[in-house]
């Protein structure tokens, strides 16, 4: 059973990570703006314009 | 993306195809396009010869209308004024945050992040679009800070820069660190709880072993939650208990620290489990609480002041030449220039040229002042008229306009809002200790000494009012995210509990009560169909609001041909329709001698031929009437106008209480008016608009500024009101009453699960597994009942 000792630090040391990659996160200031990005995210690279025909009507 | 949908057009008007407003005369094309004036159809050129018409594609008229005039940004290029707006500075680039109030779809981020297109010396630029913010990153050799601003404005993107841009608030860092005690305390109390479950199911004989060792290790994730995410509430209660008041926090960091004593002291001896997961958990809830209610709008802003009124600079004349100074350098004496639709900064006398100022958001009078050369010229004031030479004779903070906020009544005096929690908890405490050490003597009387220590502590650990914390916070910022939805927008969750204690209300006029745009017109005076069309002729030439008002009222589409137009601003319009003179003004620009003397009778003169006048009557927001009614029913009502008493009769009938309503109120009468409300102990709630309403709002027990653009300068206040939301206002503090109600049967819930706890307490018996059970439990149905009996709530008041 003294493996539980090493499941035990293990399970400790993988939240620690998770804990200190959240915090990472946060200085670099990945939750200030929570709208921004998902809304950039859907620009294409370039439209290709339409042409005015098809636009006016 | 909505470009697909139809297009709801009419085949009279057309619409913008930069903005989207009707088109009143058809004289801008552009590419097969219409525009409804010349600022949309430049902005259109730009974006189509640096290939950016992808703009249009994202949304219909995405645009804002163009109509405004550019502004003056010289100063933007004193050193001074920009090493302090410019957020980081090196030899080749510099960055700066802008706030553009006009950012509102997914077209104007598209195209405030390819500004790289238009000018090639912006490297890089990002928007934030709930604070409507750019940050712009570009080479200042190549283009300089007024460069920069002329080009945005020139697209329709006009930022706004004022001195409480310069003075940044950074209050975004208190966030953060909440957010991190959170993540400690998330993170230690999860895994203290899989350590714990062993212990709740018991240990078999072989497993004892892990018993200490589980136990060690529960203390230590307990030092970083104790020390680090619970350290506020030892710092809250000890400031408390120095200032000799016993706020919540005091029991919170009690039973905190009596916990962490306890499991010391059972874990390191070996006699139990300790109370480690109740304590994780504990502070864990305790600051989600905290973090729920702190809420921030960051469209927002409730603490302006005239510093995000005033300009950052004004054009200083010295020797003949013009200079932009920062305002803080302006002095007493001092010679400066006021451009058209520039603000002025401070109490001056005017020296030269053509001052009309518009004092409507000073005093709330609406019609332009006419100043002739060596009167004075009060602060806060804008120019609209051909540029002025004024000289300065008081300093900026010490103006007319600056003094009302600066007013010595409201140093040290910040309004203190008395909750529910406060009040309880002073109680709360007290009666906490005395149980505690009540049982404690007992057990100690009859010689169980062990029994004591245990009966004592686990007294202060099952009466640790973490469910008490947490329904205020929760029930509040439900209501808060309620209001927030109906366009009603609260500094913080205790103005609703204020709102629930009004008994007064004071209305002001104009701006608050009346409709933002739209009049009610009549004409006195006989006109045939000609005449119409020489008025609607000449009026058409003109921006005023009323101008366009007569357009539309005469509705006819012919029109004759106009020669030597002039307007004189504040005073009327004239000019040749075909072979006739045609004047349309007041009175005074008429010369017709009359005891009227209403800004809102507009007179029409044809070649000296007096035709009549044309009335225009601000109309109320919809509903006004009703809301009076409803709301006399339990409050006091009273108006309060900066204007002439010329409405007084078209406002009686929706407001009959003759005695409450008072015209001509200076802001120092308004603020006098509700010191003299408060003095006869009413709840006064102050609704106003305008800087003139300023120093009311700040004296008033709550005070709301009712806006119909939330982008524009609403002065600082308690509450932000969108125009919108007005009709809703009994329902709004019903809602804050009902509010008030849960809150209080909450408070009952977590009593009674305190007494069931503390009848094991007392007796000593307290089991931790009993605790971990208790506390978690009695926080769930908290929660869940405080927001679906608000959410209940708001159902009925129909505020959903």
């Amino acid at each position: 059973m003294s493996i539980l000792y090493f499941l035990i630090g293990c399970s400790v040391l993988l939240a620690l990570i998770f804990l200190i990659a959240f915090f990472w996160a946060m200085k670099n200031g990945q939750n200030d703006d929570t709208y921004t990005p998902g809304v950039r995210i859907l620009f294409d690279d370039d439209i290709p314009l339409k042409t005015k025909s098809d636009k006016d009507h | 993306m909505n470009n697909l949908s139809p297009q709801a057009e009419t085949e009279v008007t057309k619409q913008c195809y930069h903005c989207g407003n009707d088109c009143l005369d058809e004289q801008y094309h552009f590419d097969e396009k219409e525009f409804c004036c010349i600022g949309c159809q430049s902005v259109y050129q730009i974006l189509s010869e640096n290939q950016l018409c992808n703009y249009y594609v994202y949304n219909n008229n995405p645009g804002k209308t163009q109509s405004d005039k550019l502004s003056h940004y010289d100063y933007l290029d004193e050193p001074k004024i920009s090493a302090a707006l410019v957020d980081y500075s090196d030899d080749t680039i510099s960055i700066i945050t802008l706030y553009i109030p006009a950012i509102h779809c997914s077209s104007c981020l598209w195209l405030l992040e390819h500004l790289y297109k238009i000018n090639s010396s912006i490297v890089n630029s990002r928007i934030d679009f709930l604070k409507k913010q750019v940050s712009i990153t570009f080479k200042h050799h190549e283009l300089s800070l007024s460069g920069l601003v002329i080009m945005l404005s020139s697209i329709g993107y006009e930022p706004v820069i004022s001195l409480q841009d310069v003075v940044k608030e950074q209050n975004k860092v208190s966030d953060r660190d909440l957010i991190k005690k959170i993540a400690v305390a998330g993170f230690c109390f999860g895994n203290v709880m899989l350590l714990s479950f062993p212990e709740y199911f018991g240990l078999a004989g072989f497993e004892y072993q892990f018993k200490s060792f589980f136990g060690w290790l529960n203390l230590v994730f307990a030092i970083p939650v104790v020390f680090y995410s619970g350290r506020d509430y030892f710092i809250s209660a000890w400031k408390n208990l120095r200032n000799k008041v016993l706020n919540l926090d005091f029991p919170l960091a009690l039973g905190i620290a009596i916990m962490l004593i306890r499991s010391l002291y059972e874990i390191i001896s070996g006699t139990g489990a300790g109370f480690v997961d109740t304590l994780c958990g504990l502070v864990f809830f305790l600051l989600i609480g905290r973090w729920v209610q702190q809420r921030t709008y960051h469209h927002l802003s409730f603490e302006r002041d005239y510093r995000s009124y005033f300009p950052v600079a004004v054009t200083l004349i010295s020797e003949g030449s013009e200079k932009p100074i920062p305002m803080d350098e302006l002095k007493v004496g001092d010679r400066i220039l006021i451009r058209n639709n520039e603000v002025i900064p401070a109490d001056t006398i005017l020296m030269k040229g053509d001052a009309v100022i518009d004092f409507s958001f000073v005093t709330g009078e609406s019609s332009p002042v006419q100043k002739v050369l060596g009167e004075i010229v009060y602060a806060g004031g804008r120019q609209i008229n051909e540029a002025i030479e004024l000289e300065v004779i008081k300093p900026v903070s010490q103006s007319y306009l600056t003094s009302l906020w600066n007013n010595e009544a409201f140093e040290g005096k910040r309004k203190k809002i008395n909750t529910f929690s406060d009040t309880v908890s002073r109680y709360f405490s007290v009666v906490l200790l005395l149980i505690a050490f009540g049982s404690a003597a007992f057990w100690w009387i009859s010689s169980e000494n062990l029994k004591a220590w245990q009966s004592f502590t686990a007294v202060l650990i099952i009466a640790c009012p973490c469910a008490l914390a947490l329904s205020s916070p929760f029930t509040l910022s439900a209501v808060l995210s309620i209001f927030d939805r109906n366009k009603f927008y609260l500094k913080n969750t205790a103005i609703v509990e204020q709102l629930a204690r009004i008994n007064t209300l004071v209305f002001d006029k104009t701006g608050t009560i009346t409709a933002p745009e739209g009049f009610k017109i009549s004409f006195e005076g006989d006109l045939n169909y000609e005449e119409k069309c020489l008025i609607s002729s000449l009026a058409r030439n003109s921006g005023h609001p009323l101008s366009r008002e007569m357009v539309k009222w005469i509705r006819i589409n012919e029109y004759y041909p106009v020669s030597s137009y002039k307007e004189i601003p504040g005073k009327g319009i004239e000019g040749m329709v075909g072979k006739k003179l045609v004047r349309i003004g007041s009175a005074s620009f008429l010369n017709i001698k009359t005891a009227n003397t209403d800004t809102g009778t507009v007179y029409i003169q044809i070649d000296d031929h007096y035709a009549g006048y044309f009335s225009f009557r601000q109309k109320w927001r919809p509903g006004l009437k009703e809301l009076f009614a409803k709301l006399s029913n339990s409050m006091g009502l009273h108006l309060l106008s900066g204007d002439q008493d010329t409405e007084r009769e078209f406002l009686l009938p929706a407001f009959p209480w003759k005695d409450q309503m008072h015209f001509k109120q200076s802001p120092q009468n308004k603020l006098d008016y509700i010191k003299a409300l408060q003095q006869i102990d009413k709840k006064v709630m102050m609704l106003g608009d305008g800087l003139n309403d300023a120093g009311a709002l700040k004296q008033s027990d709550l005070g709301i500024a009712v806006t119909d653009n939330l982008n524009n300068f609403s002065p600082g206040c308690d509450a932000i009101l969108d125009g919108a939301g007005f009709e809703k206002l009994p329902r709004f503090i019903q809602q804050a009453k009902d509010a008030i109600k849960v809150i209080h049967i909450s408070f009952g819930i977590s009593i009674t699960y305190n007494i069931i706890g503390l009848f094991f307490a007392v007796q000593g018996l307290l089991s931790p597994l009993f605790a971990a059970i208790l506390m978690p439990l009695s926080t769930v149905t908290i929660i869940s009942f405080t927001s679906i009996a608000t959410h209940l709530f708001a159902r009925k008041n129909k505020l959903t």
